[in-house]
């Protein structure tokens, strides 16, 4: 199971992350010997299997609808980065 | 005997004869930590004005003569993952090093309101994700047993901290065995309950459906307390079981007759250090003349667990850390010429150096399995695998109380050993591993020791079964010389491998510390003798 550059870059921009030459090929080879080693479970046949996505028997955990203790809004802002009064400020987008 | 050898349950002991203060006992603490944090390096943050702060408001309360909540004023360390108001709580990555959470996680709440005194928050492996806490984007922790060894991960701080006296007990955090490998690793107890049993709210999240917070403790009784003090339904975790609670140390009753255990036998092969083996198997013996019924089985998938975690618990984390953008919390990049960056820059820079290398490995292979085309033949095969996984240990659990096998396949390895190595890094989860994926409680209690370092034995139960866990872990305890034994830290810099053993007021041994001398590392391990001379062979 061999991903090939190309990959690693596809990868990595879907997950944010910038990558140096060295990086690439670091990751890539790593990646690939981590995805051949967990292509095993390909081995076993899983067509009659149910997918496990809770471990408890938990469904649809509500609670009405009241308000209750919130953050205030400067405790809201005090880790920005950057900041405008109460607004969050971020790079221009285009 | 040192006030930082002693376990919660000793302390709080002699806080409520009136014995001691708990701003004296905090202080002994914390001159330990002067003492031996230099060479152990556990901590990340120190709280010590808080520390002494609160250790005063209980001693006031108490002078009052309140009835307060039996461990109140006891220290406790807090690994780094759980938000912690007002204080520092960084993950051991670049990402948090300046974060401040407006909140505390539910577990901090709790213990707050039992009185204890923080002492600070404990290095990791960065975001968890590790098995020797040399991910941390700080420092490495090392082992107090061989400073040139890792203490495991990702609980490593906590683990040395409570191991080195650092800390009379700690809060750690497991997703594949972050708190029992370095339990076992740091010769304490460590255990990971049922999912859901203890609130996630304010645990940083790496993998929603496999991370649990629990105890690390030097004795079976505090891991208990503990327990009792965290556990229960949040309102504010969704995920959080509602069932009620039970006083976890009733079960401490020391007796285990006609318990039967099982012995996967895939957990006794290839890849298993011949030393670790043998003190495991000693242990089981002993097991078995405490009254237990041992018995050979199979967990046929237990070759597919490994596999099916690294493909279920990094494409959870590529969800969980998307949230580190640099908008609203953490690190933001900046360009070096002061000019600005668009937002994609802004986002692709602020990542790629606020995340370490095994963090960007994780979310790649994360988004890899998750990213169309690959869904079906990675994640999706992976959860039907977890169903098998889970089936398996139901089939056990039917003839069964419990299932052992060792925590760790070998000992405390040398810092640097594994980390060029990230597959060799995760094989040392090969047996704490199943039991996240399948949701169950776990338990790791020292049970000997290899070549000088510790070994751990890992108790696995059905869901919610912590108290026959405990049950069986207090009586093998009571039953062994292993957690009266401390390492022999001086704090000058380079600690010689070595045991100290400390008196039990309870055990009937014969007081007296003893000092070893350099021991090989490597080689057969071998029963622990009982008092006096050496705890190695």
């Amino acid at each position: 199971m061999k991903l090939s550059i190309r990959e690693v870059e596809h990868v990595a921009l879907l997950a944010r992350l910038a990558l140096s030459e060295e990086e690439k090929e670091r990751f890539r080879a790593q990646l690939s010997s981590i995805l051949d080693y967990a292509d095993r479970i390909n081995q076993l046949d899983t067509t009659a299997v149910e997918p496990t996505y809770h471990v408890l028997p938990l469904q649809n955990v509500s609670r009405p609808d009241q308000r209750g203790t919130t953050l205030t809004q400067e405790e809201v802002l005090q880790n920005a980065p950057d900041r405008d009064g109460s607004y969050f400020k971020v790079p221009r987008i285009l | 005997m040192e006030i930082y050898d002693l376990t919660a349950h000793e302390l709080a002991d002699l806080l409520r004869r009136g014995e001691m203060t708990s701003a004296e006992v905090t202080g002994a603490i914390f001159k330990r930590i002067h003492d031996v944090d230099p060479d152990v390096q556990a901590y990340v943050t120190l709280t010590e004005d808080q520390a002494y702060e609160t250790a005063r408001k209980v001693d006031g309360e108490r002078g009052q003569g309140r009835s307060l909540p039996y461990l109140a004023g006891v220290p406790a360390g807090l690994k780094d993952v759980l938000c912690t108001r007002g204080i520092r709580t960084t993950c051991s990555s670049r990402m948090l090093e300046h974060f401040i959470p407006p909140y505390n996680a539910t577990v901090v709440s709790k213990l707050a309101a039992a009185g204890a005194v923080f002492t600070g928050k404990l290095n990791m492996d960065e975001f968890a994700m590790g098995s020797s806490t040399e991910n941390s984007a700080f420092f490495p922790t090392r082992n107090p047993w061989d400073l040139g060894c890792v203490p495991g991960g990702s609980s490593g701080g906590p683990a040395a901290a409570v191991a080195a006296g650092e800390a009379p007990y700690a809060l750690g955090t497991d997703t594949g065995g972050s708190i029992r490998q370095p339990a076992s690793l740091c010769g304490i107890v460590g255990l990971k309950p049922t999912y859901g049993l203890v609130s996630r709210y304010g645990l940083v999240a790496f993998a929603s459906s496999l991370d649990q917070v629990g105890p690390m403790t030097k004795d079976v009784r505090d891991c208990a307390l503990v327990l009792n003090l965290i556990a229960g339904h949040d309102p504010l975790d969704s995920t959080s079981a509602p069932i009620p609670v039970p006083d976890y140390t009733s079960f401490l009753t020391g007796e285990i007759n006609g318990l039967r255990i099982g012995i996967p036998r895939e957990f006794f092969g290839d890849g298993l250090d011949a030393g670790v083996s043998e003190v495991v198997k000693a242990s089981l013996d002993k097991l078995a003349e405490l009254g237990a019924i041992i018995e050979e089985c199979s967990f046929p998938h237990a070759e597919y667990a490994l596999p099916c975690y690294y493909l279920i618990a990094p494409a959870e984390a590529s969800s969980n850390l998307a949230r580190y953008d640099g908008v609203h919390y953490g690190y933001r990049a900046t360009p070096d010429d002061g000019g600005e960056y668009d937002l994609m820059d802004m986002y692709l820079n602020t990542r790629s150096q606020g995340f370490g290398p095994e963090v960007k490995r994780r979310i790649m292979l994360g988004t890899y399995v998750l990213s169309s085309g690959y869904y079906d033949a990675y994640y999706l095969k992976a959860l039907k695998l977890r169903t098998l996984i889970r089936d398996d240990f139901s089939r056990l659990f039917d003839q069964f109380d419990i299932i052992v096998s060792p925590t760790s396949p070998t000992p405390p390895f040398r810092l640097g050993e594994r980390s060029n190595d990230p597959l060799s890094m995760y094989l040392s989860d090969v047996y704490t591993i199943p039991v996240n994926l399948a949701g169950i409680p776990a338990i790791s209690v020292p049970c000997g020791f290899t070549g000088g370092l510790p070994v751990g034995l890992q108790l696995m139960g059905p869901v919610f079964s912590e108290g026959t866990l405990l049950r069986i872990a207090y009586a093998f305890e009571q039953n062994t010389p292993h957690h009266r034994a401390r390492p022999s830290l001086e704090g000058s810099g380079s600690a010689a491998p070595g045991t100290r053993r400390v008196p039990s007021s309870t055990s009937g041994l014969t007081p007296g510390l003893k000092e070893c001398g350099v021991h090989e590392r490597g080689g057969g391990g071998g029963a622990v003798r009982q008092e006096g001379g050496c705890v190695h062979e």
